[in-house]
């Protein structure tokens, strides 16, 4: 099963960069292990700000997750499924918030929902107020995590092909029919592993929350906006915060390969 | 005849050198080497245009700057950060270098803050005091206790007996500048100097109970320099005359 069988391996020295590479990546987490206070870790976790940010960092990334679901995917049948004008100019652009940095991305948001923004004004008239609101939090995690559920799914679409799609149609299935039995089911595992990776990207978010939700503990004040503000005055706590954070995203992306790679999900579609 | 003419030039010469040299820069001999300045980023304009004057009297030196949050400056410096020369926007920051026992020689005040109500253009909420700020229809955005600007808005409300309901505490001064001038708040609580440098992008309100929290800049050159004259030499400068007329233009006041 293993994609390594029956390949003589890689160079030795391919190895030792990659080593490099690995080291690279853990040795800052590892550092960051060492300055944790263990002693006073419950209570600094545990504390009041603590939990009201990490809760909130679930609840906002929960529901952002969702709404890349429900964006994300009709986007990425769009651009795989179909042919149209301007097509990879739009693919880019969509993609664009995937190498933006956050803080541009939540400039952009403000003029796009805040009170003088593009469609702000609008709902400012009618009432609704977006900024400094939970909601602008999911809207900048949404904003920011979306292309990696649209990117993974787009790439299952076109590797799954259209026959099964083909043959389905021939026997009299209606496109939704097709979407619903066959499509979905295809690239199961991709949704999942997409989904994951935008609840991780969401979880994460900094920036562009900074910018255009503003901090305020219960409110906005993500975990990613407490531990920033902790390392003021507390840096045991900003440490004490990030591991929890490091946690949370190793278990999540945990998750996102186990459930990627089990069939019996596939079949609860 | 001859030498007492030579005394008398002398004299004559030290005479104006005595007298020049408060309103110049002091000049101690030929400072020669370069030096990094960390300083707070509330003096990002201030300690650019000082550091231009330092180098042109000074024509031996140069001096980098790297400004950030007192507290992050405060973290580079302890884990090893080359730095010569540490300006804080508080007492508490500069307390933990000289715990530390990174400085060289006692702390310089060099400036103080006050705060000030920083709105849109035109104030559409029509803010004009302190308590104004009270009451959950004004959109106030303020500092998070934590931060310098927090500590300082938290004393005032103590002071005053206002109750503020903000919408958000930032993390920084520039963030709540932020939300003043992209409209999205009706006021913000920064600093004086922050109102001067943000020009015609928010409008300024003083008010009495902001001598409540008067916020100190403490100044210091650092124990592990490669140029310990030239450091100690622009924390001088930062506190002469010269340095001390820029400060004040940017609307710091004199501690």
């Amino acid at each position: 099963m293993s994609p390594a069988t029956g390949y003589a391996g890689v160079p030795r020295w391919v190895a030792a960069i990659a080593v490099v590479g690995a080291l690279f990546v853990l040795l800052p987490l590892a550092a960051m292990v060492m300055r944790v206070n263990w002693g006073g870790f419950v209570g600094l976790v545990t504390s009041e700000s603590s939990v009201s940010a990490l809760l909130l960092s679930l609840r906002t990334s929960l529901a952002a997750t969702v709404l890349c679901i429900v964006l994300g995917v009709p986007m990425a049948l769009v651009l795989a499924r179909s042919t149209f004008r301007g097509q990879k100019v739009l693919r880019s652009l969509v993609l664009l918030p995937l190498v933006l940095p956050p803080v541009v991305g939540g400039i952009a948001l403000l003029y796009t929902f805040g009170r003088r923004g593009l469609i702000g004004q609008s709902l400012d008239a009618l009432g609704i107020s977006i900024a400094f609101s939970t909601t602008a939090v999911i809207l900048a995690q949404t904003f920011v995590a979306l292309p990696f559920l649209v990117l993974s799914l787009e790439g299952a679409l076109r590797t799954v092909g259209t026959r099964y799609e083909a043959v389905g149609a021939t026997l009299g299935a209606g496109p939704t029919t097709v979407l619903r039995r066959i499509t979905l089911p295809l690239v199961l595992p991709a949704l999942v592993s997409g989904s994951v990776l935008s609840f991780a990207r969401a979880l994460g978010e900094f920036g562009a929350t900074l910018t255009f939700a503003g901090s305020l503990q219960g409110t906005t004040r993500t975990l990613p906006l407490e531990i920033y503000l902790q390392r003021e005055t507390s840096p045991d706590t900003a440490v004490a915060l990030s591991l929890v954070l490091v946690v949370v995203a190793v278990v999540v992306v945990g998750i996102a390969h186990q459930a990627g790679s089990t069939k019996y999900l596939r079949g609860a579609l | 005849m001859r030498r007492l003419a030579v005394v008398a030039v002398a004299v004559g010469l030290a005479l104006t050198g005595c007298a020049a040299e408060p309103a110049e820069a002091p000049t101690a001999g030929a400072l020669e080497g370069s030096i990094t300045v960390f300083a707070a980023a509330s003096l990002t304009t201030t300690f650019t245009e000082l550091v231009t004057q330092f180098e042109a009297a000074n024509p031996g030196t140069t001096v980098e700057l790297n400004f950030a949050g007192s507290s992050d400056l405060v973290t580079q410096i302890t884990e090893g950060a080359p730095a010569d020369v540490f300006a804080s926007a508080d007492t508490k920051n500069m307390t933990k270098v000289t715990d530390a026992a990174l400085n060289e020689g006692d702390p310089v005040d060099f400036a103080t803050n006050v705060l000030e109500i920083a709105v849109p253009p035109g104030n559409p909420a029509g803010i004009e005091d302190f308590a104004d700020l009270a009451g959950t229809d004004v959109t106030l955005v303020i500092c998070a206790p934590a931060v310098p600007c927090g500590a300082a808005t938290a004393a005032v409300e103590a002071a005053s007996g206002v109750d503020l309901t903000p919408v958000s505490e930032e993390s920084s001064v520039t963030d709540v500048l932020g939300k003043v001038t992209s409209g999205e708040a009706d006021a913000g609580l920064v600093y004086v100097t922050d109102v001067i440098a943000a020009g015609d992008a928010v409008e300024g309100i003083e008010f009495d109970e902001s001598g409540e929290a008067v916020n100190t800049y403490p100044i210091v050159a650092l124990g592990d320099s490669a140029a310990p004259d030239v450091a100690r030499a622009f924390v001088d400068f930062v506190a002469s005359a010269a340095g001390q007329k820029v400060l004040a233009d940017a609307g710091f006041g004199t501690p």
